[in-house]
């Protein structure tokens, strides 16, 4: 255990290098959620109106999940470039433990949306976003935030290991992610769609961790559905996003052996 | 431990396609083997499953008294591997690739900079140690693969064509810094696709095509195998060939063979002086214009023909071991 977490933490520091040598990695993390922020903040916060709150304090939880889902493109990306130039081989070849090469890089990432997360609340802070409860509710709100971004790495590296090649993991990555990323209450309250595509909403664990950091920070919600997932978003989030770790991470652990016994 | 790679019986197969059909190895510690086979014959397989990268589908193997598919772990603490393709990390300086490796076989932060440090010195790389080894030229990036695989002190190093796609100078450096590990006593496993490779580095070589061993031996031993020396002819004027492997035939032991696009003509000759004093006698008395006149061992291009019937993958005009006489 003690080896594991040395060896993910060096190769955590690998990847921090990385960004170190290639500053523009930091402009994804950083400038364009702040740009997704300006953009739904001032053209849609201008032209949509929610119940009990305006629409700029209802649309930043919506955001912030939206940026922990580029978490998959980035840790896939990192995945398939280190198979294709032969460091997983070295990896393999040397007596370090598992699962440290995929923890190391879904850390690592993990640690990067953890810096958007930082950016976009200072720009939301500065449009007339605010977390109304108090530190420790809006440090829980982050907290799931953050586990989001771990599973989306886990499903990023599952991804990066499956596909293998750097050129095609960004398209299918996005493929795979923009119907669970829109399908959600992130923007638009589910009430007005189609009853199928309001339980998916309603299930999907974007909506539970949308609705908790709503709920945590005091934001406007317009839950209005009676969905047990929609009456307990927090619980809801934190059990799909941990059952989801629990079955992605060892298929990744699997496709990992299996990548690179080729 | 006298034998450091042991070998039975591997087998592996992806789907329909058998890839290894029962593989037997054995190398003696502190030797080097040289697996030689063209693509696809399953050099690289066996490679990787030797080195715990890949499970075999049957059969057994043992590397520095560990068994592969039971200890893999033990088995990785004692091998080195270097790849086909130089798997560093581009965005890394030389130095920073050598220390993170380093710490991986978990020498410990001080220790691994020190290794790193002494292999860069050996290697040749201190210049360029603190550049990112995107910058590196190939052959920069084969020594420094070289170097990694080399941090924990390897007793058994894996060689997967080092020097593929590498130009002479740079195969020549790798050699001779393989050659200088093989002194310090580690065992090496090497494949390659260069005939010459495998004359010049391995003890023994194992030849290995479509999945199975065909011949095992000492480099001389398979040469032996082919036949014995050859005297080859080049002439000026490809007119008087008829007339050259006449007389070329009064001092042969086998069919001469024309080449060359019909300029040069080889016999196989017994041993000694004679048959080369009398087949230089009897082209200068018919005033025949000679380029080239040598004595020609079998090469390891000729064994591969040989046992297979087709011709290596590698450059020919290297491989040729050529013995003026």
């Amino acid at each position: 255990m003690k080896e594991l977490a040395t060896d993910t933490w060096i190769l955590a520091g690998r990847h921090m290098k990385h960004i170190a040598r290639v500053p523009e990695k930091l402009i994804g993390v950083t400038i364009a959620p702040v740009v997704m922020v300006l953009i739904f903040g001032y053209l849609f916060g201008s032209a949509m109106s929610v119940p009990g709150g305006n629409y700029r304090e209802y649309i930043m939880a919506g955001i912030f999940t939206q940026v922990m889902f580029s978490a998959v493109g980035t840790s896939a990306a990192g995945v398939a470039d280190d198979l294709k130039n032969g460091l997983v081989d070295r990896f393999r070849s040397l007596p370090m433990s598992r699962y440290a090469v995929l923890l190391g890089r879904t850390v690592s990432d993990m640690a990067m949306t953890a810096l958007s997360c930082l950016v976009m609340a200072v720009v939301g802070l500065l449009i007339g976003w605010k977390a109304h409860h108090g530190v420790v509710k809006t440090a829980a709100g982050f907290g799931l935030l953050l586990l989001l971004g771990f599973t989306m790495c886990w499903i990023g590296a599952l991804i990066g290991l499956v596909v293998r090649s750097p050129e095609a993991v960004n398209t299918i990555s996005s493929l795979m992610v923009l119907p669970f990323a829109l399908l959600s209450n992130s923007f638009v309250p589910l009430d007005g769609l189609p009853r199928w595509m309001q339980i998916i909403g309603e299930w999907n664990p974007i909506s539970s961790v949308v609705s908790a950091c709503r709920d945590l920070w005091g934001n406007p919600s317009t839950v209005v559905s009676d969905a047990l997932p929609a009456q307990h978003p927090l619980a809801a989030g934190c059990l799909i996003l941990c059952c989801l770790l629990i079955v992605v991470a060892p298929m990744a652990a699997r496709a990992y052996h299996r990548a690179a016994a080729r | 431990m006298d034998v450091a790679i042991e070998a039975e019986g591997l087998s592996k197969r992806y789907g329909d396609n058998e890839v290894l059909k029962g593989v037997d190895l054995t190398v003696p510690a502190g030797s080097v083997l040289g697996l030689l086979g063209p693509n696809g014959a399953g050099k690289t397989t066996t490679v990787r499953i030797l080195a715990t990268l890949l499970p075999p589908d049957g059969g057994r193997a043992t590397v520095a008294g560990h068994d592969i598919v039971k200890a893999p772990l033990d088995v990785r603490r004692r091998i080195g591997l270097a790849g086909q393709y130089a798997a560093v990390d581009e965005r890394l300086t030389g130095r920073e690739n050598l220390v993170l490796i380093g710490r991986l076989y978990r020498l410990g932060r001080a220790n691994a900079k020190r290794r790193a440090e002494e292999l860069l010195e050996r290697f040749d790389l201190t210049g360029a140690a603190d550049r990112e080894t995107k910058t590196y030229s190939g052959g920069m990036r084969r020594r420094l693969d070289l170097a990694a695989s080399l941090l924990a002190d390897p007793g058994v190093l894996f060689l997967d064509e080092p020097t593929t796609g590498l130009d002479l100078t740079s195969r020549m450096t790798l050699w001779s810094m393989v050659r200088e590990q093989v002194d310090a006593g580690v065992t090496v496993l090497l494949t390659t696709q260069y005939l010459e490779e495998a004359d010049q580095l391995a003890d023994r070589v194992a030849v290995i095509d479509k999945g199975m061993l065909i011949a095992d031996g000492t480099p001389d031993e398979l040469k032996r195998k082919v036949g014995g020396e050859r005297l080859e002819v080049s002439l000026a004027d490809p007119a008087t060939v008829p007339e050259v492997t006449g007389l070329l035939e009064r001092v042969a032991v086998g069919e001469p063979v024309v080449g060359d696009q019909g300029r040069s003509v080889s016999v196989p000759v017994g041993s000694g002086i004679d048959s080369i004093a009398d087949a230089a006698t009897a082209l200068r008395g018919k005033g025949i214009e000679v380029t080239d006149f040598a004595m020609r061992r079998p090469s390891m291009d000729d064994v591969f023909l040989a046992l297979t019937g087709r011709s290596s993958a590698g450059e020919s005009d290297e491989d040729e071991g050529r013995t003026a006489a």
